[in-house]
């Protein structure tokens, strides 16, 4: 495309960025070097830990600058609803592939939960004996997967580290596992790459009909197609190069995708095969790519046996971070890039989320296993996220209010947030009396509260944050997306309200087995020890964050609504512009949009002290 | 031949045409055959006798390599890395027509000579053959591979038939290789007669197509298709094509190891030495993708020359029937050769399976590249790189696997997957090559196999989303993803096998380490399946240059 190479010096998030992507995986590589001698196990843990520690003081500088002072360039500006810090090296030019990274409102808290996680993860992991240098090589190549797919902007890198996660936590199930641990491994590693097969060909396919050279110059720059760290004659020239092509120039930069999605006359409308549309097509196979890593019902059985088997760090990982990659795939990907289709496929989405959160509350309330039951609360939990992101586009069938659509995405990513925090310290607080007793079974637990008072205590705090209480951060998220659908469907909104019954029920119940009552009756009660401090470690950072969630809920916002606004509101006005064709007709929807936007700036301020955005 | 010309203006032209046209560009061929020459003739002096025979070949491959070097470096100007613009493909026909030289010619010889040292290498560290088999089997070797050359050069079918049997007879040879051993001279016996057969069936083809068009020569060939207006003329010549095509088409499946025609590979390969099952699946594979890139754009495209567009589009019927066929033999040998694999128990046997169906996927993109031929040039040709980036990479892919199950084999003194149980626990480097080089065949970012099986997918998209024959496309789309899931089913149960079962109590050998020389060979073969699925920039610029012998 002719555009010059752009220095690292004009990017100042380069560095910082690529550190915190790469960093696990450089110290991974060293590992594998017999720099560490044969044995010593503990230092090799000690890297791990302070790596991921690391990578985590790194991304807080650049997400929370008010800790280490504003101001120095790279760091995130709250409140900016664009993407920030973006990063742009050419990678491979006869393909316009691109090191393109960026993060947003949306991103940046992902980020911030995966590093975070990460830590407590590696802390979590100490107790694993069993070949522990490859495991922490895995593990490490695992968390540059994870954050590489919340950073890149440029599909083809995206769909690499997607797929780059998938090989260590094959390994990391299938090793470390528990008894049946290789038959989750291959089923997790079979669901996620059909899913990823669909969506490469659903890349292909929007790669082959988007053409750049439609943008104007403003979208060019906006969407970092051209570069606008170029000045002057360098920017024009490449403006030029791009307008004057003999032929379309295709591309994966997502953020041009989604302008091009967006544009009136969108490539992707065009009909493609059997009467669909080819935005259809490119939706359905990317939905079907993410919501088996959600995961949504009918494609769900993989999690519960996935979690089942993996040691208690890698559950942590896997309900704290890899669920979410689904739910930030849809919101990033699948809307912006696809709009028609996601307002036609509103319901089907809706539809998932509503039959996911109220299977997986009833699949729950079955479990004899302790593990397994709170994987199914995640399904369950996850149905929020999909019913929040679905009625986005819903309400425009009747009418332009997207301030329930805002309310249902930003409630959906709170709970993505919120659900990372209480069910990390879930399968966190199931693995600490796994360690001690070597049995899940519900029916065999009780009396913990008088064995081990500080831990039971901690454990119902974070089992009541996964049960939506008030107060603690798994409410906020519920009931945002309960509100939200509210106006798409009456009956969607009563079933996920019905359903925070269902979740209370198997919560409570479990609680009621597990902690309460005489005394403990089952194997190995003697081993019931007290938590030890790095158990401690671990656990009251997540749960003095499930209540701060709770109580100050728009620390997120503050961070994830104004681009998630400004997301929908884009959106809103695309819908109306198709709807009723006539995209000049601003000003009197413009109106509507500001009284709708009250009730859900009010919900906002409500929550929050210093103002939302 | 202008027939006024006396004998003497012939015999000038036809020494011009051999001195300073032809032989300039035959240079890596001569050398390997002057190689093979000197190669019998050690044999013959007893002084020459303690030469080795492997380093000789080594020399003479060498030189082969440079000149290789040295002809895509004519080609691409030195400059082709940072440009892409429009690349010359640089076509000259040589000896009269027999042969063609361009830049696939340039790029599969380069390919086939750089495979040749990696190889020799491979050998020499692995000990098969030893001294007393080396001269046979390397003359086999080197022979064999100047058949292959021929493949990728072939502009007349004569020229294709007979660089196919100079490809396929030293490699039946090979096969028999181990001589003591009673499946290697049945997979040897095999493989000749089903040789044999194909040869007969292409032949019989070949004289087909001769008859109705008058010439074996392709562009002429091209040209009387052309002229030929619709296939379904009456008089039964357009059958008489048809058959011709698909009995030719059927030789070449035969080399290809293609789906119904593949039933000598995994034979072959189990029987015979691991070292031959490497040279059988990189270099059989890329010449004969080679050969069928030429038939297929041989017939199915003009020569450059005048009237270009108007025979193109008159060939379009051609082409129909040339991507009908080579699709329905992908879809075909990739499923099978996938769903087969699944039950393999022998390393080799797996392979075997593996490479009929990388062959499918290869033979996807030749699919896409004819069917776009007719609609974006461009598109053709960045689908034609798409195949030779593959066979690129899939040179390393290979020979890394074979390397590896041919150096455990001396290690562990066994073949079978369930012999590698819990390498994991004594060996773990080389277990983390074996699980590169897997995964990368099932085509997993971010390494070499998933570029190049991406470049494939994407040119079979781009000719959906070109309308280019789209419901065949479509479903080769359909089918190559789905082959991606089956196939990480196999790949994956030998790296199970290796980590996560328990070592069988029986072993007593331990596998080599990975600081070793054959631990080194390894590496050096791993190395490039990771880094060239990170930058692949400069091998696709190489492959881009090949792909503009489409043009």
């Amino acid at each position: 495309m002719g555009i010059a190479p752009t220095l690292a010096v004009t990017q100042p998030a380069f560095w910082p960025l690529t550190l915190i992507l790469f960093l696990p995986a450089i110290v991974a590589g060293i590992l594998a070097l017999p720099i560490i001698p044969r044995g010593k196990d503990d230092s090799v843990r000690w890297v791990g830990l302070a790596t991921t520690i690391a990578v985590f003081i790194l991304s807080l500088w650049m997400a929370v600058p008010a800790i280490f002072g504003a101001g120095s360039p790279g760091q995130f500006a709250v409140g900016d609803a664009g993407m920030q810090a973006v990063v742009k090296q050419p990678w491979i030019p006869a393909f316009h592939i691109e090191y393109l990274l960026g993060v947003d409102g949306i991103s940046m808290p992902l980020v911030l939960l995966t590093t975070f996680l990460s830590v407590l993860a590696a802390a979590a992991s100490w107790p694993i004996e069993k070949h522990v240098r490859p495991y922490w090589i895995l593990f490490l190549l695992l968390e540059t997967g994870m954050i590489g797919v919340f950073v890149s902007l440029d599909f083809f890198l995206f769909y690499v580290f997607w797929e780059v996660m998938l090989l260590p936590m094959y390994f990391l199930i299938g090793i470390w596992g528990g008894p049946r641990r290789e038959y989750a491994a291959i089923k997790f590693f079979l669901y996620t790459l059909a899913g990823s097969v669909l969506m490469l060909l659903a890349i292909l396919m929007l790669y082959f009909a988007s053409d750049v050279r439609t943008l104007s110059d403003d979208q060019l720059l906006a969407t970092h197609v051209v570069s606008p760290v170029l000045e002057g004659a360098d920017r024009a020239a490449a403006l030029t190069a791009v307008h004057s092509a003999p032929k379309p120039i295709h591309t994966f930069n997502l953020l041009a995708l989604a302008a091009i999605g967006q544009s009136p006359a969108s490539p992707f409308a065009a009909t493609s095969f059997w009467g669909m549309t080819l935005e259809s097509w490119a939706f359905l196979l990317l939905l079907i790519g993410f919501v088996i890593k959600v995961p949504v019902v009918p494609v769900h059985t993989w999690l519960p046996d996935a979690h089942v088997e993996a040691p208690t760090p890698i559950s942590m990982i896997l309900a704290g971070v890899l669920l979410k990659l689904g739910g930030y795939g849809i919101l990033r990907i699948c809307y912006p890039i696809c709009p028609g289709a996601g307002l036609s496929f509103a319901w089907l989405v809706c539809g998932l989320g509503v039959v996911s959160m109220v299977y997986g509350a009833f699949a729950a309330l079955a479990q004899k296993d302790f593990k397994r039951m709170v994987a199914y609360s995640s399904v369950s939990h996850m149905g929020y996220v999909m019913l929040g992101l679905g009625v986005w586009s819903a309400v425009a069938g009747h009418e332009y209010q997207w301030d329930a659509w805002a309310q249902g995405v930003n409630g959906a990513m709170f709970q993505m947030l919120a659900h990372g925090i209480s069910s990390a310290g879930m399968f966190f607080m199931v693995g600490v009396l796994y360690d001690r007793v070597h049995h899940r079974n519900l029916e065999e637990f009780g009396g913990i509260f008088n064995r081990m008072p500080l831990y039971a205590s901690l454990a119902v705090a974070i089992f009541f944050a996964g049960l939506g209480l008030p107060g603690l951060c798994g409410f906020i998220g519920e009931v945002l997306v309960t509100l939200s659908s509210w106006n798409y469907s009456r009956l969607l909104a009563v079933c996920s309200a019905f359903t925070v019954i269902l979740t209370a029920a198997y919560i409570l119940w479990a609680i009621q087995r597990v902690y309460l009552g005489a005394e403990y009756k089952g194997p190995h009660g003697d081993h019931l020890t007290p938590m030890t401090r790095r158990e401690l470690a671990i656990a009251v950072p997540l749960v003095v964050l499930a209540i701060v969630f709770g109580v100050a809920p728009q620390l997120i916002f503050n961070y994830i609504t104004p681009t998630v606004n400004r997301q929908v509101e884009t959106l809103a006005e695309w819908t109306r512009s198709i709807h009723d064709g006539h995209p000049a007709a601003a000003g009197a929807a413009a109106a509507a949009t500001d009284e709708g936007s009250v009730g859900f700036q009010a919900a906002i301020d409500s929550f929050s002290v210093g103002g939302g955005r | 031949m202008n027939p006024d010309r006396n004998l003497g203006a012939l015999l000038d032209g036809t020494l011009h045409d051999t001195l300073a046209v032809s032989l300039p560009h035959f240079r890596p061929e001569l050398c390997l055959a002057a190689t093979i020459v000197l190669l019998l003739l050690c044999r013959m002096l007893p002084l020459l006798r303690r030469v080795d025979s492997g380093f000789l070949a080594l020399g003479g491959v060498l030189f082969s390599l440079f000149f290789a070097w040295d002809d895509v470096l004519a080609l691409g100007g030195g400059a082709w890395a940072s440009s892409l613009g429009d690349l010359l493909a640089g076509r000259k026909e040589l000896f009269g027509g027999l042969l063609a030289f361009d830049s696939l010619t340039a790029y599969i010889r380069l390919l086939l000579a750089g495979f040749l040292v990696l190889f020799i290498l491979f050998t020499k560290v692995s000990g098969i053959p030893d001294s007393e088999d080396g001269a046979d089997f390397y003359t086999l070797v080197l022979g064999a591979t100047l058949g292959m050359c021929l493949m990728a050069s072939a502009n007349h079918l004569l020229m294709v038939f007979m660089a196919v049997e100079m490809a396929s007879v030293p490699s039946y040879a090979l096969a028999g290789l181990l001589k003591g051993r009673k499946a290697s001279s049945e997979a040897a016996l095999k493989y000749a007669v089903y040789g044999a057969g194909a040869a007969g069936i292409m032949l019989y083809g070949l004289s087909l197509l001769a008859g109705v068009l008058g010439t074996c020569h392709m562009p002429t060939m091209a040209r009387e298709l052309a002229s030929l207006g619709s296939m379904w003329m009456p008089g039964g010549t357009g059958m008489a094509l048809a058959i011709g095509g698909l009995l030719v088409a059927a030789g070449l499946a035969f080399k290809l190891s293609a789906v119904p025609f593949h039933f000598w590979c995994p034979d072959v390969f189990a029987g015979a030495a691991a070292e031959v099952g490497a040279f059988l699946s990189v270099a059989s594979k890329a010449a004969a993708i080679a050969l069928l890139l030429r038939v297929a754009f041989g017939l199915g495209t003009p020569a450059p020359g005048a009237d270009h567009d108007g025979t193109l589009a008159a060939l379009g019927e051609t082409r129909h029937f040339i991507v009908g066929i080579v699709a329905l033999l992908a879809a075909l040998t990739c499923t099978l050769g996938n769903l087969a694999a699944y039950g393999q128990t022998n390393m080799k046997r797996l392979l075997a399976y593996s490479t009929i169906a990388h062959a499918g996927y290869l033979m996807m993109g030749v699919a896409a590249a004819v069917a776009l031929a007719g609609r974006d040039a461009g598109a053709s040709r960045s689908a034609v790189a798409a195949v030779c980036f593959y066979l690129g990479t899939y040179v390393f892919m290979n020979l890394a696997a074979f390397a590896i199950v041919a150096l455990l084999r001396n290690s562990l003194r066994s073949e079978e997957i369930a012999s590698y149980a819990g390498l994991i626990r004594t060996n773990p480097g080389i277990v983390v090559a074996t699980g590169i080089v897997l995964v990368s065949l099932i085509g997993l970012p971010p390494l070499a196999g998933f570029i190049s099986k991406f470049l494939v997918f994407s040119s079979v998209m781009e000719a959906v989303s070109l309308d280019a024959e789209r419901p065949l496309m479509l479903v080769l789309l359909v089918v190559g993803g789905i082959n991606t899931v089956i196939s990480l089913f196999y790949y994956l149960r030998v790296l199970k096998v290796m980590t996560f079962d328990p070592p069988p109590a029986e072993r007593t050998a331990d596998a080599f380490p990975l600081v070793s020389i054959p631990g080194a060979l390894v590496t050096a073969l791993v190395v490039p399946v990771v880094s060239l699925g990170i930058f692949w920039s400069g091998l696709y610029a190489f492959a881009r240059l090949a792909g503009a012998f489409a043009s």
